[in-house]
C-alpha cells in the first residue's frame, strides 16, 4: 500500500484522471480510462446498479403497478409507463430531499420562497452525514492498520451514553460544557475500543468477534441505564433519559434547519485523521502493521502496541460520532439513540475506500440517501428501508469490482488497486 | 490475501512459556474459587431463609425439589470452591473437565437458590423454554460450522435468519401451508448463502465484510417488503400457519425430560438430529474429511485432487439451508408473524455459540443451550421481579464469548484457512 495523498475524489463528480501518464494525449487517455475498471467508474456504476435493483424492488412491491403486468403481453405500455412513473417519482424525491427541490429554489428567486426551505434538503443531508463521518473514519483508520472494527456501533453507543450523561448530569457554562460532553463521548468510545485492542494485542482474540460481542453489551447496558433513577426522565415512564442541557448542545442553524456544528467538526476531524494516517509516525506504523505485521515487527515496531492504540483511536472516533448524534440531533438518550450509525459507518468506510476524504464524501452521499429517503417515504410511500438496501448494494458492488467489471465489460485499469479491503481470517 | 495475514499477534509478540505455574487449569481453579466464595458469601447473605421450590412441572403445582434458599446458596457456593480448589491442587487431567463443569453448574445453582428463595422455578417450563430459545441458535451455529469448517467465514447468519423468517411468513401465508413456508424459508436462507458464496469464493471479497453487508441487505430487503406488503395487508401476506406440536406417546410421559423433548415441534428434533448428523459427517465420512482438509489447508487439499471451491460452495449452501430453517423458527414457531428485524441479533448469538463451541457441532449445541438457558432465565427473573436486571443476564452470551476467544478459559482456534479465499496458483 503506497502513501496515497488525500485526494478528494467525490464519487459523484465526473472522473478526474491522472495527468502524469506517457505520451498519449490527455484526451485519448481520458477516453481510454473512462470505460476501464478504475475506482471512479466502478463507484459510479455501482451506484447505478444499486439504483436499478432498487427500482425493481419498488415495482415488484407495488400491487397496483404489479397488477398491470398481468396483461403485459396485450398492453405492455401500461405496465412500463406506470413502472417508469413510480420509479421516476421515487428517485426524483430522493434527489429533492437530499440536494434541492427545484420548485423551492424557483420560489426563492421569485421572491415568494424562503431560503430556509430551499436549503432544508442540504441541511438534512449534512445532519445525517455528520455522525457517519466519525463512525466511517473509525472503521477506515482501523482498516488501514489491518483491523476490522465492527465495534463502531458499540463504541458509538458508549459515546452517546457518556456524552449524554455529561450533557445533563453536570452543569457548566456554555461552550465548556459542550467541550466536556464531546470529550466524554470520545473517552467512552476510546475505552470501548481499548478492550478489543488490548485483547487482540495480548491474547490474539480476533477483533471482529470481540467487537461484535461488545456492540451488544453496550446496547444492553444503555437499555438498562436509561431506566435508572437519575438518568431516566422523571416525567416519563418509558425508557428515555433526561434532556441534555442547552449549554451542551451543538449550535445549529435557525429552527427548521437542523444542520449543526457537528459537520464542521467532522471536516476538521477528517483533516486530522488524514494527517495522522499519511504524515504522522503513528500513521506510518499503523500502515506498516496493516500491510505486513511480521515485517513491521522486524523493523522494530511494536505490533501489539500499535493495535491497541489504533483501536483506542478508532473507538474514540466512533464515540465522538455517538456524541455528535446525541448532542446534535437526538438531545436525549433512548434505546435507539445511536440508530444504526456504527454499521452505516462500516458501509461508508468501504465506499470511501478507507481513505479519510473518501469517507467524508461517502458519508455525505449516505446522508443524502437518508435525507432523500425520508421525503420518498412521505411523498410516494416507498419505505425508507429502500435506502438501507441501496446502501448495502452499493457497497457489495464496490467490494466486488470484478463483478462490476464483468457486468459492464470494463477494461482492466492500469495499476488500479480496487479491492475494498484485505481478506483475512478470524 | 496470503496465509501470513492469519497469524495472530500472539504468535508475533508472545514468546512461548511452556510450563508456567499458572497454567490454564490453575487459572481456572483460581477463578472457580473466587466465584465460589462470591456465591457462598454474597448470594448466601442476600438470599432470604425461605424455601426455594423447583417444581417438576410447567407451573407451581406438583412435586418439587425444595431447599432452603440461604442454605442452598451457601452449600452450592462451597461446592464451587471445592471444585476450584481441586483444580488448583492439580488433579489428574481426565477429571479436569468434570470439575470445571461441576464448578460452573453449582455456581449457577447457588445463584438460582438465591433468586428462587421464597418463590418457585418450574423446571419443565424453564428447560423447554431454554431449548426453544436455543433452537435458532443451534441451527444458526450449525450453518456456521458447515461454512467455517470448509474455510468460509459466515457472519451472515443473521441475514439468513431474516430471509428465512420472511420467506416462511410470506409463502406460508400465501400458500396457507406451513410446509410451503418451511421450504421457502430454506430458499430464503440459500439466497443469502449463495450471495455470500459467490462474493466470497468467486469474487474473493473479504468474507467478514460481505457477511456484515449481506446482513444489512437482508435487513433492508425484508424491512422494505414488510412495510410495502405485509404492513398494509397483514391478513393476506403475514399470517402464516404455525408448526404443530407433536407428542410422542409413552416417551412424553417421562418426568421433566418427556414434555421437554417429546412434546414439541418438528424443528427441535430436526435441530438435534442435525447436530448428530453433522458431527458424524464431519468426523466419519469422506465429505467431512475433505471439508476439514479444505478448511485447514486448501492448497494441500487441492494437490490431492479435492475441488476446493466446489466443496466450499456446497458447504456454504448447505449452511444456508440449515440457517433458513432456523429463520423459519421465528415466524412459524415463535411469533406467528414477520416483523421488521424480528431476529434482533439472534444470528450474532448463533455466531457466538459457534465460536464458544469451538467450531464443533456438539460444542455449538452446548453453547446454544447455555445461551438459551441464560435468555430464558433472564426472561423468568424479569417476570418475577429479580434484583438482577435482565439486561445483565442477557449480556452473558456475549461476555462468555469474549472470555472464550481471549483464551481466559482455554483457547479457541478457528480452522486455519477460515476466511482466506482460495486462489489456485
Amino acid at each position: 500500500m503506497t502513501t496515497e495523498a488525500p485526494a478528494p475524489e467525490a464519487p459523484q463528480t465526473p472522473p478526474a484522471k491522472k495527468k502524469d501518464e506517457k505520451e498519449e494525449s490527455l484526451f485519448s487517455l481520458f477516453l481510454h480510462n473512462l470505460w476501464s475498471a478504475n475506482t471512479v467508474t466502478v463507484t459510479i456504476l455501482s451506484i447505478f446498479l444499486a439504483l436499478v435493483i432498487g427500482a425493481v424492488l419498488i415495482v415488484i412491491s407495488d400491487s397496483d403497478v404489479l397488477s398491470m403486468y398481468s396483461y403485459f403481453t396485450s398492453r405492455p405500455s401500461d405496465a412500463l409507463s406506470a413502472s417508469w412513473d413510480l420509479v421516476g417519482h421515487a428517485y426524483a424525491d430522493l434527489f429533492k430531499g437530499a440536494v434541492f427541490d427545484p420548485a423551492a429554489v424557483q420560489a426563492l428567486f421569485n421572491g415568494s420562497g424562503d431560503w430556509k426551505t430551499a436549503l432544508n434538503p442540504l441541511s438534512e443531508t449534512l445532519t445525517y452525514a455528520a455522525p457517519l463521518v466519525f463512525t466511517g473514519l473509525s472503521v477506515a483508520i482501523a482498516f488501514r492498520g489491518g483491523l476490522f472494527n465492527i465495534g463502531g456501533q458499540g463504541q458509538a453507543v458508549v459515546g452517546t451514553i457518556l456524552a449524554g450523561v455529561a450533557g445533563f448530569a453536570i452543569g457548566l457554562p456554555a461552550g465548556l460544557h459542550l467541550i466536556v460532553a464531546l470529550a466524554a463521548g470520545l473517552i467512552g468510545g476510546a475505552l470501548w475500543g481499548f478492550v478489543p485492542g488490548l485483547l487482540k494485542a495480548r491474547t490474539g482474540a480476533h477483533e471482529v468477534i470481540t467487537t461484535i460481542m461488545l456492540n451488544y453489551v453496550a446496547t444492553l447496558f444503555l437499555g438498562w441505564l436509561i431506566l435508572q433513577k437519575g438518568v431516566q426522565d422523571p416525567n416519563r415512564t418509558d425508557a428515555i433519559s433526561k434532556t441534555v442541557d442547552s449549554t451542551a448542545l451543538l449550535p445549529a442553524l435557525p429552527a427548521p434547519l437542523r444542520v449543526h456544528l457537528g459537520i464542521v467538526l467532522a471536516v476538521l476531524v477528517t483533516a486530522a485523521v488524514a494527517w495522522m494516517i499519511n504524515r504522522s509516525s503513528f500513521g506510518f506504523e499503523l500502515r506498516a502493521v496493516g500491510v505486513n505485521p511480521p515485517a513491521a515487527k522486524t523493523a522494530g515496531m511494536s505490533v501489539g502496541r500499535t493495535y491497541t492504540l489504533l483501536m483506542v483511536v478508532a473507538g474514540g472516533l466512533a464515540g465522538l460520532g455517538g456524541a455528535v448524534q446525541v448532542l446534535g440531533t437526538a438531545d436525549r438518550l433512548t434505546g435507539q439513540v445511536a440508530g444504526n450509525i456504527g454499521f452505516d459507518g462500516l458501509l461508508v468506510a468501504l465506499l470511501g475506500r478507507n481513505k479519510p476524504w473518501g469517507t467524508l464524501f461517502a458519508a455525505i452521499l449516505y446522508g443524502g440517501l437518508r435525507a432523500g429517503g425520508n421525503l420518498m417515504q412521505v411523498d410516494v410511500g416507498v419505505s425508507l428501508e429502500l435506502v438501507t438496501v441501496l446502501q448495502a448494494l452499493i457497497v457489495i458492488f464496490i467490494a466486488a469490482p470484478a463483478l462490476v467489471k464483468a457486468i459492464f465489460q470494463l477494461r482492466a485499469a492500469r495499476s488500479a488497486r480496487l479491492g475494498a479491503s484485505v481478506a483475512k481470517g478470524w | 490475501m496470503s496465509g501470513v495475514s492469519t497469524a495472530t499477534v500472539e504468535e508475533l509478540t508472545e514468546a512461548s512459556a511452556p510450563s508456567r505455574f499458572w497454567n490454564r487449569e490453575r487459572r481456572l481453579g483460581a477463578a472457580l474459587v473466587i466465584i465460589g466464595v462470591i456465591a457462598a458469601a454474597f448470594f448466601g447473605s442476600l438470599a432470604p431463609s425461605e424455601t426455594a421450590r423447583f417444581t417438576l412441572s410447567e407451573n407451581a403445582e406438583g412435586a418439587a425439589l425444595s431447599i432452603n434458599g440461604q442454605l442452598g446458596a451457601i452449600l452450592f457456593g462451597v461446592i464451587t470452591v471445592a471444585a476450584g480448589a481441586a483444580l488448583l491442587a492439580g488433579v489428574a487431567k481426565r477429571w479436569q473437565t468434570t470439575l470445571l463443569v461441576l464448578g460452573i453448574v453449582t455456581f449457577v445453582f447457588s445463584f438460582l437458590c438465591w433468586q428462587v428463595a421464597g418463590k418457585f422455578l418450574p423446571l419443565v417450563d424453564t428447560l423447554s423454554g431454554s431449548l426453544e430459545l436455543a433452537l435458532p441458535l443451534i441451527l444458526g451455529a450449525l450453518a456456521g460450522v458447515l461454512g467455517e469448517r470448509s474455510g468460509v467465514v459466515n457472519v451472515a447468519i443473521e441475514g439468513q435468519f431474516l430471509m428465512g423468517a420472511f420467506g416462511a411468513a410470506l409463502v406460508g401465508t400465501l400458500a396457507t401451508s406451513v410446509w410451503a413456508g418451511l421450504i421457502s424459508a430454506v430458499v430464503g436462507g440459500v439466497i443469502i448463502a449463495a450471495l455470500l458464496a459467490v462474493l466470497a469464493i468467486r469474487f474473493l471479497v473479504d468474507q467478514v465484510v460481505v457477511g456484515i453487508v449481506l446482513n444489512l441487505l437482508a435487513l433492508g430487503v425484508t424491512g422494505f417488503l414488510y412495510e410495502r406488503l405485509m404492513q398494509p395487508d397483514a391478513i393476506k401476506y403475514n399470517s402464516p400457519p404455525r408448526l404443530p406440536e407433536w407428542r410422542i406417546p409413552g416417551l412424553a410421559d417421562i418426568p421433566v425430560i418427556g414434555p421437554v423433548l417429546f412434546e414439541t415441534n418438528l424443528l427441535v428434533w430436526l435441530a438435534l438430529i442435525l447436530v448428530f448428523v453433522i458431527h458424524f459427517g464431519l468426523t466419519r465420512t469422506r465429505w467431512g474429511l475433505r471439508t476439514r482438509a479444505v478448511g485447514e489447508h486448501p492448497t494441500a487439499a487441492d494437490t490431492v485432487g479435492i475441488r476446493v471451491r466446489g466443496l466450499r460452495y456446497l458447504n456454504v449452501l448447505m449452511g444456508g439451508v440449515v440457517a433458513g430453517i432456523g429463520g423459519a423458527y421465528f415466524t412459524l414457531v415463535a411469533t406467528g408473524a414477520f416483523n421488521k428485524n424480528l431476529t434482533a441479533g439472534a444470528g450474532f448469538i448463533a455466531l457466538a455459540a459457534l465460536i464458544f463451541g469451538r467450531w464443533t457441532p456438539f460444542g455449538a449445541l452446548g453453547a446454544a443451550l447455555f445461551f438459551g438457558f441464560a435468555q430464558k432465565l433472564a426472561n423468568y427473573l424479569g417476570a418475577v421481579g429479580s434484583p438482577v436486571p435482565n439486561q445483565f443476564l442477557n449480556m452473558l452470551p456475549y461476555i462468555a464469548t469474549i472470555v472464550a476467544v481471549a483464551g481466559l478459559v482455554g483457547r479457541v482456534r478457528a480452522p486455519a484457512a477460515d476466511g482466506v479465499p482460495y486462489v489456485k496458483s
